[in-house]
């Protein structure tokens, strides 16, 4: 049997993975894969204590819903930055810095 | 050291070295596709958690869907003839040690904090919990859901359409 600590230490590798992701990264689709691996790593430590509390099945259930949530997150995000792309023709984020043109 | 534990390690490796690869590599292909090993790992892992209708879940909807869309994304933002799919940085020291001081902290409330845990619980399929409780006293949360993804669909088609009529 895995301990706990181990299912959170990996947790928190990927939350911080995408932490740098988000901050580092010039291209809106990869700041885009950023988030999903802080998605992926906050679903890790429900399933995960899920399983080691007696809570029942409502951890799953949580996980459930935020890959439901990341699903049409994905959906709008790629829609802005593809609109993005067609006023601007780039999708560095440093240059999408105006309002209105 | 039993059979269980190499494939956990192995498994923890994959995942976190794929994400690595993801944040850090410069090319936007290398990323997308070691994205598709840092998923099929969490499904692993879920699967040594017991959630395997989470797993299922996870390759279903995040490899055959948010990767696709990813890709999508990529291709669809650079000109295909210029195949130099490359990404720049910025802040990288800042980045590096946000991200340094938040692993450290996460870690550190993970291994000092003594949980609650009750003992090794018998693994049994979820499907059909998950399906109850979706019908039972998660009944609102999953009605909001669909709700949800519906507006998703129509604000995303909405978004990108040609605008012709404005």
């Amino acid at each position: 049997m895995i301990e706990l600590k181990y299912y959170l230490l990996i947790s928190a590798a990927l939350f911080s993975l995408g932490v740098f992701g988000v901050l580092t990264r010039r291209n809106a689709v990869n700041v885009l894969m950023g988030v999903e691996l802080i998605l992926n790593s906050a679903n890790l430590n429900l399933v995960a204590f899920s399983r080691y509390s007696s809570s029942g099945i409502d951890g799953q259930m949580f996980a459930v819903f935020v890959i439901v949530v990341a699903a049409a997150e994905v959906a709008v995000a790629l829609a802005i930055v593809l609109t993005l792309y067609r006023v601007l023709n780039t999708v560095n984020l440093d240059r999408a810095d105006v309002l209105k043109r | 050291m039993s059979v269980t534990d190499v494939v956990f390690i192995l498994t923890a490796v994959v995942t976190v070295g794929s994400a690595v690869v993801v944040v850090v590599s410069r090319s936007l292909i290398y990323s997308v596709f070691s994205l598709l090993f840092t998923f099929f790992g969490v499904a692993v892992l879920y699967v040594f958690l017991g959630a395997d209708f989470l797993a299922g879940a996870q390759v279903l909807i995040y490899v055959g869907g948010i990767l696709v869309l990813l890709l999508f994304g990529v291709m669809l933002t650079h000109r295909l003839y210029n195949l130099n799919l490359t990404t720049e940085r910025f802040q990288p020291i800042a980045g590096t040690l946000i991200a340094a001081a938040v692993f450290v902290s996460i870690s550190l409330a993970a291994f000092k904090t003594k949980w609650k845990l009750v003992g090794d619980r018998e693994l049994e399929p979820t499907t059909q919990q998950i399906g109850e409780a979706f019908l039972s006293s998660y009944l609102l949360p999953f009605e909001i859901a669909s709700v949800l993804l519906l507006v998703a669909l129509i604000g995303a088609a909405m978004l990108v359409r040609r605008r012709t009529d404005v």
